[in-house]
Parts: C-alpha cells; sequence; structure tokens
C-alpha cells in the first residue's frame, strides 16, 4: 500500500458488452492516463451478452471519480459500480507450486500449511506441491510469505473478484450474509 | 428482396441519414465503394488533396451545419492520415463519421498491402469505433455510428470496413430503432440542481457567464441571451464559444484565458458566482488553477459527467443539454425574480466597464507597415461580419479572435483543443460547400498554411469561392513570442521568411492572387480579394515582430496580464541568428 493516505485502493465492478475490443478500451483508458491497474479480472456474467470486470486501483478519490466517470462514458460500458463506497466481498485464487525437496522436512511443511489456510493440493509431483487457495488479498501474502522459504518454482493469480454485500437491513430474516465482517 | 453489395448498401444508409455531402479520397479497397457513389448523384464527393484535409473539412461542414461530417477514405495510408482530424474533433467535440476502407476480414492481422490497425490507433482518439466484420452488421453499425457522433457531447465515430464486406451482398434493412443499453447520454438537467442554481444567481453580487462550444453545439445562444437579458450578467466566452453570444454587446467582455481580455480575466477573478456553460475549464482558460476565479462558488452545466470536477471546483454540477438546462434556468430565475426579486448588479457592470475601458484590445498603428490586427478589423468592417471565418493556429488566430466581433453562432471555426495547424483552410472549404452562397474567409498564417496547402487544387477545380487572407510576418509567430519573452530571444526555426511567393503559387494552382506590403494597400485588396469571383488568395505582408497582448504567461495567474514584450535581454544577438536560420530554412 502507498505511504500516501489520500491513496486508497477501489474495487470497481463494470458491466461490459461482450464483445471483442472492450477489454482493450478499458485497459487503455486506465493506460493512457497513466493510472495502475493492480489486478483485473473478466468473465462472462449471468446474460452472456454481458461480460463482468473487476478491476482493483489505487488513487486518490478524485482520479477515482475521473476513472469511473471515464469508464461510464465508454459506449461499451452498462455499469459501473466502485465497490468501495460501501461494504463488499472480495476474493482471489492463486496456486503456488513449490519445492518440497530442499529440506526433508519440507514437504511435510508444505502440507501443514495447505491445511492451516484451506488451501488444496491440485497438483503433486515427487519434488512440488502445487497449492491453491482462495481469500482475501492479506491471506493469500500470509500463505505466499509462508510457503517462500521452501522455494517457490511458480505463482499465479486469478486476479481480485468482488461482489456488493447485501444491506442487511433490507434482507428479509433468514437470509443472512455469508457470515463474515464487512471489511 | 433484391441483395445489394455493402458498397451500395453503405450509401443507402447514408441516405438514410440525410447526408448528401462526403469528403474522401479514394485507394484500393474502397474503390468499389467510389463506383457506387459515380452512380449516385444524390451523394457528392469532395476530393480533397490529402486525407487530413477531408477530415477537416467535414468539421467545418459539421460545424457550420450543426449536421454530422463525413469521411470516407481508404485503408492503411487513407485511414493513418485522417488521425490529427480525430484528435481535433474529439477534443473540440465536432460529430464525424469517418468511414475506413480495411483489407479483407481473412486478411487483418497478416500485414497485408496497405493494412493499418485503425481501430487500434483510432481507439483513444474517437468518441467510439466499430469494425465491421459481416455485412448484416452494416446498417446497424451505421446507424449507430450517427447516433453516436451527433448526440451526448458529440465526437468523431470511425468505421472500419473491410474489403469483403463491401463487395459481399445482402439484403438491406435499415433498423428503425436502435438498442444501446451502454449509452443514455443524460439530457434533461437535474430540476433540482437547477433550482439551486438559479437560487445562486438570483443572490449573487458579482456574477459572470463562461460561455463555451457547448452552448454552439446545443445551439442554446437564443437560451443564453434570454438569460443575459432577464439577468444583466455580463458573459466571456472562450476561444470555441465565440459567436454564442453577440460580439458587439455591452455585456460581452471578450475572451478569457491566456489571450482574454482584461476586464474578462478581472472578472473571472473578482467575481462571486462563476456560471459556466459548455466548457470544460481548459488550462488555456484557466492560467494557474490553483489561482482561478478564487473567490466564487460555481455552477457547471456541461453534456459530459467527465468534464466536471476534472480540473476544477464546482459546488453545483448540472448534467445535460445546455438548451434544456438553460430554459429550465431561465424559468425559474423568473419566478424567483417575480416573488423575490434579483439582487441588482449595476455596480458590478459598472466595474466592468470601468475594466474594459482600463485596457481595451488595441495596438499601434505604424504608417509603413502593416499590422496584423489592422487587417482582421478591416475585414470585419468590410464585411459587416456577415461571414464565416476559418483559422488555422498561432497568433493570427487568436488576433482573430480578439478583432473579428464573432455575431452568431456556427460563423466561428477554429482549432482549439488540438491546436492543429493547417486546420482553417480544408475547414473553410468544408463550410463553403455548407453555404455555397455565403462568404467564407480562411485566416491563415505563412506557416499553418503550409501544412494544408494541397489544399488549394480542391478550391481551384472544384471552383469553391474561399477567401484565404494570409498574415505573413516570416515566422512561426507565436513560436517566435514565446521566444522572444521567455527564450532569451533565441529564434530557434522559427524563422521561415524562405516561403514562397504566394501569389505565384496561387496562380499555379489556378487561384486568384493579390499582395499588400503597406497600410495603405490593406482595403483595397481587401475589396478586390473579396469582390473577385471564385478562390482568392490574399497576402498581407504584417509586421514580422508583432506581438499577442494581452498575455498570461503560461503556469502564471489570468490577472498576471502583460501588456507588452519583456525587455530584450540580448538584443544584439538577435539579427546573426536570424539570418543562421535563413540558411538552415533555405
Amino acid at each position: 500500500m502507498s505511504a500516501d493516505p489520500s491513496q486508497r485502493k477501489h474495487h470497481i465492478q463494470i458491466l461490459v458488452e461482450n464483445r471483442f475490443g472492450v477489454l482493450t478500451r478499458v485497459a487503455g483508458l486506465f493506460s493512457a492516463r497513466g493510472y495502475n491497474i493492480e489486478s483485473l479480472s473478466v468473465g462472462q456474467g449471468i446474460d452472456p451478452s454481458v461480460a463482468q470486470m473487476t478491476i482493483v486501483t489505487v488513487g486518490d478519490d478524485r482520479v477515482v471519480e475521473q476513472i469511473t466517470k471515464q469508464l461510464n462514458k465508454l459506449v461499451d460500458t452498462i455499469k459501473v459500480v466502485d465497490l468501495s463506497e460501501s461494504s463488499f466481498v472480495s476474493r482471489e485464487t492463486v496456486m503456488v507450486k513449490v519445492n518440497t525437496t530442499t529440506r526433508p522436512e519440507d514437504r511435510q511443511e508444505a502440507f501443514r500449511i495447505a491445511e492451516i489456510f484451506r488451501a488444496h493440493i491440485v497438483d503433486t509431483s515427487p519434488s512440488t506441491y502445487t497449492l491453491m487457495v482462495t481469500g482475501e488479498e492479506e491471506k493469500i501474502e500470509a500463505m505466499v510469505g509462508l510457503l517462500r522459504p521452501l522455494g517457490i518454482k511458480e505463482l499465479v493469480r486469478s486476479g481480485t473478484i468482488a461482489i456488493a454485500r447485501e444491506d442487511l437491513r433490507s434482507a428479509p430474516k433468514g437470509s443472512r450474509h455469508d457470515g463474515e465482517i464487512p471489511a | 428482396m433484391v441483395k445489394i453489395t455493402g458498397a451500395e448498401m453503405l450509401l443507402e444508409s447514408l441516405k438514410k441519414e440525410r447526408v448528401s455531402q462526403i469528403f474522401g479520397y479514394p485507394g484500393g479497397v474502397v474503390l468499389p465503394i467510389f463506383d457506387a457513389l459515380y452512380k449516385d448523384p444524390s451523394l457528392a464527393v469532395v476530393l480533397t488533396r490529402h486525407e487530413q484535409g477531408a477530415v477537416h473539412a467535414a468539421e467545418g461542414y459539421a460545424r457550420t451545419t450543426g449536421e454530422v461530417g463525413v469521411v470516407l477514405v481508404t485503408s492503411g495510408p487513407g485511414a493513418t492520415n485522417t488521425v490529427t482530424g480525430l484528435v481535433d474533433a474529439n477534443m473540440d467535440s465536432i460529430p464525424l463519421v469517418v468511414l475506413t476502407g480495411q483489407v479483407p476480414t481473412k486478411m487483418i492481422g497478416n500485414d497485408a498491402f496497405q493494412e493499418a490497425d485503425i481501430v487500434g490507433i483510432s481507439r483513444s482518439c474517437t468518441k467510439h469505433n466499430f469494425l465491421v466484420r459481416e455485412i448484416s452488421e452494416l446498417p446497424r453499425i451505421i446507424k449507430e455510428a450517427f447516433y453516436i457522433a451527433r448526440s451526448g457531447r458529440p465526437g468523431p465515430v470511425l468505421v472500419d470496413i473491410p474489403k469483403d464486406v463491401i463487395t459481399d451482398r445482402g439484403e438491406f434493412h435499415y433498423p428503425e430503432g436502435l438498442s444501446l443499453r451502454g449509452y443514455n447520454p443524460t439530457v434533461q438537467g437535474n430540476r433540482w440542481q437547477i433550482r439551486k442554481a438559479a437560487q445562486l444567481i438570483s443572490k449573487a453580487k458579482k456574477p459572470v457567464l463562461y460561455v463555451g462550444g457547448g452552448v454552439i453545439g446545443s445551439d442554446s445562444h437564443e437560451e443564453l441571451g434570454e438569460l443575459v437579458g432577464l439577468t444583466q450578467i455580463p458573459v466571456t466566452l472562450t476561444l470555441m464559444g465565440l459567436g454564442a453570444f453577440p460580439g458587439n454587446h455591452p455585456l460581452f467582455m471578450g475572451m478569457l484565458g491566456m489571450h482574454g481580455t482584461y476586464a474578462a480575466n478581472m472578472a473571472v477573478h473578482h467575481s462571486d458566482l462563476l456560471i459556466a456553460v459548455g466548457v470544460r475549464f481548459d488550462d488555456r482558460v484557466t492560467g494557474k488553477i490553483s489561482e482561478f476565479s478564487p473567490h466564487s462558488k460555481v455552477i457547471h452545466i456541461d453534456i459530459d459527467p467527465t468534464s466536471i470536477r476534472k480540473n476544477f471546483r464546482v459546488d453545483v454540477p448540472v448534467v445535460g443539454d445546455a438548451r434544456l438546462i438553460l430554459s429550465d434556468l431561465i424559468e425559474d430565475l423568473r419566478k424567483i425574480r417575480d416573488e423575490e426579486g434579483l439582487v441588482p448588479i449595476e455596480d458590478w457592470n459598472r466595474q466592468i466597464e470601468a475594466w474594459k475601458e482600463e485596457h481595451p484590445l488595441t495596438y499601434k498603428k505604424d504608417p509603413e507597415v502593416i499590422k496584423p490586427q489592422f487587417v482582421i478589423e478591416k475585414t470585419f468592417d468590410l464585411t459587416d461580419g456577415d461571414c464565416i471565418v476559418s483559422t488555422d493556429v498561432g497568433q493570427h488566430q487568436m488576433w482573430t479572435a480578439q478583432f473579428f466581433k464573432f455575431l452568431a453562432p456556427r460563423t466561428w471555426l477554429t482549432s482549439g483543443g488540438l491546436g492543429t495547424m493547417g486546420y482553417g483552410f480544408p475547414a473553410a472549404i468544408g463550410a463553403q460547400r455548407a453555404f455555397p452562397k455565403k462568404r467564407v474567409i480562411a485566416v491563415t498564417g505563412e506557416g499553418s498554411f503550409m501544412m494544408n496547402i494541397q489544399e488549394m487544387a480542391t478550391v481551384a477545380s472544384l471552383e469553391i469561392p474561399v477567401k484565404i487572407i494570409i498574415l505573413n510576418n516570416q515566422y512561426l509567430g507565436m513560436v517566435r513570442q514565446w521566444q522572444e519573452f521567455f527564450y532569451g530571444g533565441r529564434y530557434s526555426s522559427s524563422f521561415i521568411g524562405q516561403s514562397p511567393d504566394f501569389v505565384k503559387l496561387a496562380e499555379a494552382f489556378g487561384v486568384a492572387g493579390f499582395r499588400a506590403t503597406k497600410p495603405d494597400q490593406v482595403e483595397e485588396i481587401l475589396l478586390k480579394g473579396l469582390s473577385t469571383k471564385g478562390p482568392v488568395l490574399m497576402e498581407f505582408m504584417v509586421d514580422p515582430e508583432e506581438n499577442v497582448f494581452p498575455m498570461v504567461p503560461a503556469g502564471g495567474s489570468n490577472i498576471e496580464m502583460i501588456f507588452e514584450a519583456p525587455p530584450p535581454p540580448q538584443k544584439s544577438g538577435k539579427a546573426g541568428r536570424r539570418e543562421k536560420d535563413a540558411v538552415i530554412t533555405a
């Protein structure tokens, strides 16, 4: 995170027409203004003609307001929501291929870490494990930090996806949110 | 139903959009379209001599008519040559549809002959762009292109059409409506915000209307006039806004900003309420942004939400069409006037009159040397302002903006945002095609004119009677002025005394040419040039070192205007440098 207090992380959810070239338009809008995209994920929405993007960017509120307005201005953009304005749930999936042969206890250690973080071992070889975990950024950072001494061979991240929380007051009884404490 | 080719379908679609004029240049992949045009007399084509000229001509056509300007060029270099015009139109909100040919769909991406990824290239400089992938999409895309170009904040839309789409055959159905779920420009202003704006206006003691090109684009000059009539609020216009309010009106303060008037800049600085309509707080307008209009509340009316708070704080933003918003605002203000009354602003207007008298726009006349401002003043006097005027970019542009009193909207064509040298002459061609009977004058400099001089062949061959006024000071004048003021008088690459003999060049193109070298010849040459039939070039040899004043040095506060050149640091070295430059340019 940047030291400048005015700079904060924003999770922006964008619904766009599912057409060729749209991703370039969105990404180009950031690059043309020198705004950095920290993470980006795209996928089809409920309606196959709509694609859903989650972009994580860092900036002061004025810059992010300008970004969301510019995104809205794109002809192919259907809806833009800065999720950081209210509470939301965000998750990222990471797959890490770690060495398990540097020290004799490494294989056990990798297994333990996987258990602690509720990671799945999705691939294995005599000298490696591949761990997959889903969570918020802090959880992923923590797990990666613990795996680092073992020797990380490869690491891939899905990019963050995020969704707004339902307003608890308006929700009917019984339909509680997923139990997590809002950020 | 009969099947027709993509080329024919394109022309039918254009006609559905009420297009009658195209500016273009043929080439390989668009040959079938030009062939279809050959057989269809209802669509006139102006063949420019460069694709850049075609885009600027379409801009001139669009700006003077309020319709969408249409350009047709080939793939590759034809398409890339439109880029400057696209950026220009995008910055100045000019509605264009630029049709580019593309290599056949199967060859895209293969580095085919005359292939350029124009959709990629133009993505950031168009309002929107399209690649047509099959003939069935063509009518819908053309309909969307025109709708996007002319609605909301207008702008250029590029449609890239591959060769196979042009030659394929299909049934033609032009869609009745369109559905663009991601594109719904806000038109009607928020009623509550407008009421808040009216309240602020009714109580302001020192209000200023800061009005720009958006009022021209939305045709709301009448509403603006009504608002001023009701409130007596003084008006300043941006470069793009000239003509939105009569230049000879007593409440007009002139242009504001870097080369704005003293009265306008002082008024904005001391104002307690800035009513910004159809403007975007450009840096050439605001100067040092932290010192721009420091004591005012700000109402900002604009169709483009991204213009709001982009550069400047706003107290009451109103997004929507200026015409509708101003109408609502007038209605609210009338109600307030009848119920509570408006705060009188006579004292404020008296203060502005005093500022006008303190530093009016002026220049020193000289019996021996033609002053460029004098040529502009004379042109206004001789035409009574009843003409369309275009300019290129630089000193002559600022002098025209200052000394020609634009009386009506859509009579002023200039490249405001991008500052494109070479814009003015082709833009005048477009305007003249739109209004064949009207007098169209292209004011230019010997530097800018060279940037699209090839269009002389266009006006000669089609007998387009544009009157060209070249203010020849043998320098890239604005560059020289900055070098004089801020670069120790070192005229690096700004001397262009080795220009061609423009009168002879005009003759070579088949255009009448006249030249004035002394002040007493100015009126005579203007009268002769303006009354000669067909295209005419008039060259005025003007004071080489005349400067544009007032001037706010770049990054300075708008009240730090200078009215004369700062003392030259090393006067002696100048002549030598000039000679050296002359050798280099020769």
